[in-house]
């Protein structure tokens, strides 16, 4: 089915079971430990060794040799597979830096050999026994100063879209220097670890030609792709299945070292072997989130018109990388008629960048966010009302271009009435809670949506149960449940009669999981399908598809209802579809929106921020579900505080590496740093994006939060801080003195 | 993790003997440090001796009025126990500031006090470290040293003491009790007890090989207002910035430790001493001669600010 006109009326609009809040159907699963994730799934190859991955242990170079006789004669100890008896391997397209190294080592901890032995203690104690004589290299691996001679890039994070090297509108340099009020300002976010809770794990297992892998992926189709690629052989002899994941936020939309490691171990030992990547190696072995310097700058009348915006945004990456796309939104978000937009790539020598949830924007919303607080505080105008006078209806660049919805100064408005932002001292640093100081700060959540074709496959058996399948992952996100919904609605039966199966590469091509796509997308794959099977529902059963009704277990058409199963009696009936676009997504933009409202207390004494209150307003079409799409928002509020305060990889420019690479060293939120958290969706349903009406939500409720964190803190404190994250040393020399420094 | 020997001691002499006895043997009890770092391979040795059937679990009144912790009295005990709470408030504040409930109830109390540092280069094989592996250097000067040590420091070692038990101990004045192979006991102040790294920072303490903890000892209460303050980066489960436990008296004297900022945990009695005088006093006292890094350079203001907050009476944890 192809979506090329705005949705009419469809069995979707009845909203019995879909945009209901209806628990996860694989929630008994996961609470009771027995949905199954990769590393244990025991059951699908028994007897299975244990492969232990070792890292380079430099950031740049070659490997002059690798002597494995201590391993090879270590005690259990089957195979030990590096560049030197791998044979040849390819590269993933999706992959910029190979999974193993040898002879050149492109980053640190860059997979140098697996050792394959009868259990994991003996693999991890024998990798240690690989004498590997490495020749260091030079690298560069300090952004800020490889950045003033970044070139301009118009490349994409992968996961968005391409842009041109600068983009220009109207004059902006003549606006800017006519402006009365102006603001120029450079912000840096760091380097980001996803750190999602599972690691890297994959079970391989050959027979003959073919291989399965069990593992632990966010996009089915990409690493089947990349996976044959790199092994150099042909993708029908090759499943991947991977139906829990815990977690991926990005780490896992491409083929891993796990895997790769795990098959070619698997095939020099002749049995099936089982890998997980360590803690301490995920940091520097996988892809982060690029750290960005953003300048911006701003000009505006008194009235607080924006009449020019730029924003200049530097990454780096490894050669044929990608930048982190932080200006994106700013294309976007606000009106004046003057623009520059532009994006520099460095060459670092770290370990690969790539897509961290909500790409380009996370980071760029909170460079771009902080400087139109500073700016409405420049103007004299509440940082609300300054961002309302600027909304636009129309896409900046191309003024004929709509937005297919966009509910912004409601977010604003609604968010500001039900957070109490009047409460808020436009005078920073006055608010006080014993020795806290108090600050209330508000940003933009923006974040583009994106659709992808998607299949599914979905049966009606004899039993009258609906059984949809489709390469689909669910990362954590809802996926088994929001699909499910859908197929419930669309055959009009109950969520106990669908049976979801996701994740295997047998399974039609979805559109995976990223991006914030994979709800809308993946669940309009499933519509596409059901289409396809009511009609041959109809046709069994002699009706005309057009004139029939789903619901309640029946299919009712001209006053009369017959059982949805009888159509099944005499055999299964399979349908099959995918979804594709049209021109829709460039006729109308479309993009999600929100407003992030935030309370801080900062301790007086030590500088220490806390966050007391949050509250996202979110307007992302229809949601499918209240419940997940909740979830989904708080666990991205949440990740957005961890970016405010505490996330950083720290990079040691001298050896090329991430230092902090444990979850003692890189610091998320714990409980004790997220208070009340409230989520309020507004009433959408966006006909041009897809049947279902909905868009993507779970990349939306980060993207804002790190600004809105950080304007809180400078009204309660008056000091600004525009390097991420706002830990306390960054403006203790600027606070207020405390009486007791000096007497007791 | 390197293979290795296992036996169960059943005696405190006959478990000192067992690790004097064999080079690279060491002593098991919680095992929440050092079972992570023989995974890592950071500690390897090849023998371990658990002392947990030792039943040093006992929580008695001294004959001077203090209390004496057996050695293997863990760390969510000790926190609780009524009279540490109410004649010790610090010790239990700084031991709830400290990892997680599950870690604490695993924790004792003589491997919190042999905790090894933090330092993110101590934790990484591949980088040198004088106190992982002697001679190799320290790839902390000159690196990433946020969170290490301002002062105590040496051009071999700059890294930091992690626990918050034993800065609250310090301030106390307590007393850890050994036993050595030959069944002999010292008692070693806790002001000795950690070294200073010098030219030898894979020595972390004073005790011998082989010699034992068998309790830690608190003099009598102080009275007075009992504080421990933990400046971190989150608001739970994280190493301290900076951290401050003090005895503070009606009279505005008292004694301060600092926890986060040294080899060990750090007192001076000229610090001390200047209590009345307030914070900075206090500070300036306490770190003449700190030799911070640019990246630590901002825990003296830090230490100067919160030892301000704990002196506020309104303030008590």
């Amino acid at each position: 089915m192809k979506f090329d006109t705005p949705a009419g009326p469809n069995p979707i609009d009845r909203m019995k079971v879909v945009g209901q809040p209806h628990d996860r159907v694989d929630g008994p699963l996961k609470v009771t430990g027995t949905a199954p994730y990769a590393y244990e799934r025991h059951a699908v190859a028994p007897g299975a060794l244990y492969g232990f991955i070792l890292g380079a242990a430099i950031a740049k170079g070659r490997i002059a040799a690798i002597d494995t006789r201590r391993a090879d004669a270590a005690p259990g100890v089957k195979a030990v597979v590096s560049y030197l008896n791998a044979g040849p391997l390819g590269k993933g397209g999706k992959n910029t830096a190979k999974l193993l190294a040898g002879p050149e080592v492109d980053h640190y901890h860059q997979a140098v050999a697996i050792v394959v032995a009868d259990t994991f203690e003996q693999a991890r104690a024998a990798a240690r026994l690989i004498d590997v004589d490495y020749v260091r290299g030079s690298g560069a691996f300090d952004l800020a100063a490889a950045a003033p001679t970044a070139p301009l890039t118009g490349g994409s994070s992968k996961e968005g879209s391409a842009a041109p090297k600068l983009d220009r509108v109207g004059d902006f340099e003549s606006a800017f220097a006519a402006a009365p009020v102006t603001l120029d300002a450079t912000y840096t976010t760091p380097d980001e670890a996803h750190a999602m809770m599972e690691p890297f794990a994959t079970i391989a297992a050959w027979d003959g030609d073919r291989l399965t892998v069990w593992t632990s992926n966010q996009m089915i189709n990409w690493a089947h792709e990349d996976l044959a690629k790199t092994l150099g052989f042909a993708p029908d002899k090759l499943r991947v299945d991977s139906p829990f994941i815990g977690g991926g936020f990005g780490g896992k939309l491409f083929l891993r070292a796990d895997a790769v490691m795990a098959a070619l171990g698997a095939k020099a030992a002749g049995r099936p072997v089982k890998v997980a990547m360590t803690r301490p190696m995920m940091f520097n072995n996988a892809t982060h989130r690029p750290a960005t310097i953003q300048r911006i700058r701003l000009g505006a009348e008194r009235s607080g018109k924006l009449t020019a915006i730029a924003h200049e945004a530097t990454s780096g990456d490894l050669p044929g990388g990608s930048p982190e796309t932080a200006t994106s939104q700013t294309k976007l978000l606000y009106a004046a008629p003057n623009r520059l937009i532009g994006q520099r790539l460095a060459v670092l020598d770290l370990p690969e960048g790539n897509a961290m949830r909500a790409p380009g924007e996370a980071s760029g919303l909170m460079a771009l966010e902080i400087a139109m607080d500073e700016m409405a505080e420049k103007l004299g105008l509440d940082p609300v009302e300054f961002r309302i006078v600027n909304d636009t209806q129309v896409d900046p660049e191309k003024p004929g271009r709509q937005f297919s919805q966009r509910q912004l100064v409601r977010c604003l408005r609604e968010g500001a009435e039900r957070f109490g932002w009047r409460a808020r001292d436009a005078q920073p640093g006055r608010r006080r809670d014993g020795d806290t100081l108090i600050g209330l700060g508000v940003a933009t959540a923006f974040r583009n949506n994106i659709n992808m074709k998607s299949g599914a496959r979905v049966r009606l058996g004899g039993d009258g149960v609906v059984t949809v399948e489709t390469d689909m992952t669910d990362i954590g996100t809802g996926s088994y449940t929001v699909i499910a919904q859908t197929a419930a609605e669309m055959m009009g039966v109950g969520l106990d009669r669908v049976v979801v199966r996701l994740g295997d590469s047998d399974f039609p091509t979805s559109s995976g999981s990223g991006g914030q796509w994979g709800g809308n997308s993946s669940t309009s794959g499933v519509y596409a399908a059901c289409v396809k099977l009511r009609e041959a529902v109809a046709q069994r059963l002699g009706l005309d598809p057009a004139a029939c009704d789903f619901a309640d277990g029946e299919v009712r058409s001209g006053g009369r209802g017959v059982a949805l199963t009888s159509a099944a009696r005499d055999g299964e009936l399979v349908a099959d579809d995918t979804m594709t676009y049209g021109t829709l997504g460039k006729q109308y933009q479309q993009s999600t929106f929100g407003a992030h409202f935030v309370e801080v207390g900062v301790d007086a004494y030590t500088g220490e921020i806390r966050v007391r209150r949050m509250l996202a307003v979110c307007a992302a079409g229809r949601i499918l579900n209240p419940k997940t799409a909740r979830s989904q928002v708080i666990g991205a509020m949440t990740m957005g505080v961890g970016g405010a305060l505490m996330e950083e990889l720290v990079v040691d420019t001298r050896f090329g590496f991430f230092v902090n690479h444990d979850l003692a060293g890189y610091e998320v939120p714990v409980h004790a740093d997220i208070p009340h958290q409230e989520v309020v969706f507004l009433d959408e349903a966006d006909d041009k994006v897809s049947p279902m009406k909905a868009k993507g939500v779970g990349e939306l409720g980060l993207c804002g939060v790190g600004a809105a964190v950080a304007n809180a803190a400078y009204n309660a404190t008056g000091v600004r801080i525009r390097d991420y994250p706002l830990t306390l040393d960054k403006h203790l020399d600027r606070l207020p003195e405390v009486g007791a420094m000096r007497r007791a | 993790m390197k293979a290795f020997t296992y036996e169960r001691a059943t005696s405190p002499a006959a478990a000192a003997a067992a690790v004097a006895g064999r080079p690279g043997a060491k002593f098991l009890a919680g095992g929440t440090n050092l079972l992570d770092l023989m995974k890592l391979e950071i500690e390897t040795p090849t023998h371990l001796v658990d002392v947990q059937d030792l039943k040093f679990d006992r929580i008695d009144a001294t004959a001077d009025g203090g209390l004496r912790v057996g050695a293997f009295v863990s760390n969510t005990a000790l926190s609780a126990d009524p009279r540490v709470m109410r004649d010790y408030a610090v010790l239990t504040r700084a031991i709830q500031a400290g990892a997680s409930g599950q870690l604490r109830n695993k924790a004792t109390t003589a491997g919190n006090l042999l905790q090894r540092t933090r330092c993110p280069y101590f934790y990484d094989t591949n980088q040198p470290c004088n106190k992982r592996s002697p001679g190799s250097g320290c790839a902390a000067i000159g690196g990433y040293s946020r969170q290490l040590a301002v002062i105590g420091t040496s051009d071999q070692c700059i890294a930091t003491y992690p626990g918050d038990m034993a800065v609250a101990l310090r301030v106390l004045d307590a007393s850890v009790e050994t036993i050595d192979p030959k069944g002999a006991v010292r008692t070693i102040p806790l002001a000795d007890f950690h070294r200073l790294p010098g030219k030898s920072p894979e020595i972390d303490t004073v005790l011998a090989p082989g010699e034992l903890i068998t309790a830690v000892t608190l003099p009598r209460p102080l009275g007075g207002r009992h504080v421990y303050r933990k400046v971190r980066d989150r608001a739970s489960y994280a190493f301290a910035l900076v951290s401050v436990a003090a005895v503070i008296q009606p009279d505005g004297t008292g004694r301060v430790a600092f926890g986060g900022v040294a080899p060990r945990p750090w007192r001076s009695p000229a610090a001390d001493a200047a209590l009345p005088h307030g914070g900075a006093a206090v500070v300036a006292q306490a770190f003449a001669g700190a030799k911070p890094t640019r990246d630590n350079a901002f825990k003296l203001p830090l230490a100067t600010r919160t030892l301000a907050a704990a002196l506020t009476p309104a303030r008590t944890a």
